[in-house]
């Protein structure tokens, strides 16, 4: 196992899982401000609680399964997931679909949160049902992402440098969101959507490779070609995307128009 | 029990989003683990084409989504983010 490996595994956790964090930081955020912290705080805790029991308990049934199995399943599902990631960042870049803009969500979040009932000051608000409901979905759901990430970019034994990485994205978002009680509007997230799209859709095709008893060309260091592979295809297919639309939104990787 | 079923269906939500893209990459799959030993072909070279396989689908559904999307209406503002997606 090299350390270009096991690096990239480190990175593709950390960008997959920061993207996801972010998003269930805008939530919790909106939740806290319009209901109250408590109920958002106890929602959020609870999720992250279930989460953590539920790998507790997946854990030990992953390690009985082969590796070969394991590896082919969780390249297959890779594969999907990391390409799904990976097209619609494409699209985006190439300006034919929005932008996923953080600071939007959390107004229309904010709004639907106070159209169902809010508005109570957030200090003085008691247990509130549609507060922990609200939370508990947007970190359960967006952590289970969090969960398949390090399962399947840490498919080849490199569990615990996956869970490095996804723990200092985490890490990293709660601090940034303590700082600034708001969403993380400036995160680039269609270059890191990009990023992780091609780290997930490389480790896909290399996982079914090695599930499939292929011998890659280089073996570990075959994954960088992959990764370069995809990167350039990518980009390729976000110049031509631009060059064959009529009216091209002015959309750069990183940069919100 | 819809909880449930909006989990379940936020879970299928994770990996399938474009069904001839999902179609495009898990036929790519089954040609890499029947056809290509039919074919004899290297092993060495199976990994890469593969990839190339897979690269030749992301191209095509790209340019295919693109067209779509901005085709019939080309002045239209771009399309919002649907719930819940990356």
């Amino acid at each position: 196992m090299s350390w270009a490996h096991v690096g990239t595994v480190i990175l593709a956790a950390f960008l997959a899982s920061l993207v996801e964090f972010v998003e269930a930081l805008t939530i919790v955020l909106a939740v806290g401000t319009t209901r109250g912290w408590r109920s958002a705080l106890i929602g959020a805790g609870a999720g992250a609680l279930f989460l953590t029991g539920l790998t507790l308990a997946l854990g030990p049934t992953l390690q009985r399964i082969p590796l070969t199995v394991l590896q082919l399943t969780v390249g297959v599902l890779l594969l999907l997931f990391g390409m799904r990631w990976l097209r619609k960042a494409i699209l985006r870049a190439g300006g034919v679909i929005g932008l996923h803009d953080e600071a939007a969500i959390y107004a229309k979040e904010t709004e639907a949160l106070v159209r169902d009932g809010g508005g109570t000051p957030p200090l003085l608000a008691r247990l509130d049902r549609v507060a922990l409901a609200t939370s508990f979905k947007a970190v359960t759901l967006e952590g289970l992402e969090v969960i398949f990430i390090v399962i399947a970019a840490g498919a080849g034994g490199l569990l615990a440098p996956a869970a490095v990485g996804a723990a200092l994205a985490g890490s990293l978002v709660i601090l940034a969101g303590l700082a600034l009680r708001r969403p993380l509007a400036r995160v680039p997230e269609n270059t890191l959507k990009f990023s992780v799209g091609v780290l997930l859709s490389a480790f896909g095709v290399f996982w079914v490779g090695e599930g499939l008893r292929y011998p890659w060309p280089g073996e570990d260091l075959a994954l960088l070609g992959l990764i370069g592979g995809f990167t350039l295809i990518a980009l390729l297919a976000v110049a031509a995307v631009r060059r064959s639309t009529s009216d091209p939104l002015i959309v750069q990787l990183g940069r919100h128009p | 029990m819809s909880a449930a079923a909006t989990a379940l269906r936020e879970l299928w939500g994770l990996f399938v989003e474009d069904a001839s893209l999902t179609l495009g990459i898990l036929g790519c799959l089954l040609i890499a683990a029947f056809a290509f030993p039919v074919l004899r072909l290297r092993d060495a070279w199976r990994g890469p084409v593969l990839f190339g396989l897979l690269a030749i689908v992301l191209w095509e559904n790209v340019r295919r989504g693109a067209t779509a999307t901005r085709s019939p209406r080309p002045s239209q503002a771009p399309h919002s983010e649907p719930k819940g997606g990356h």
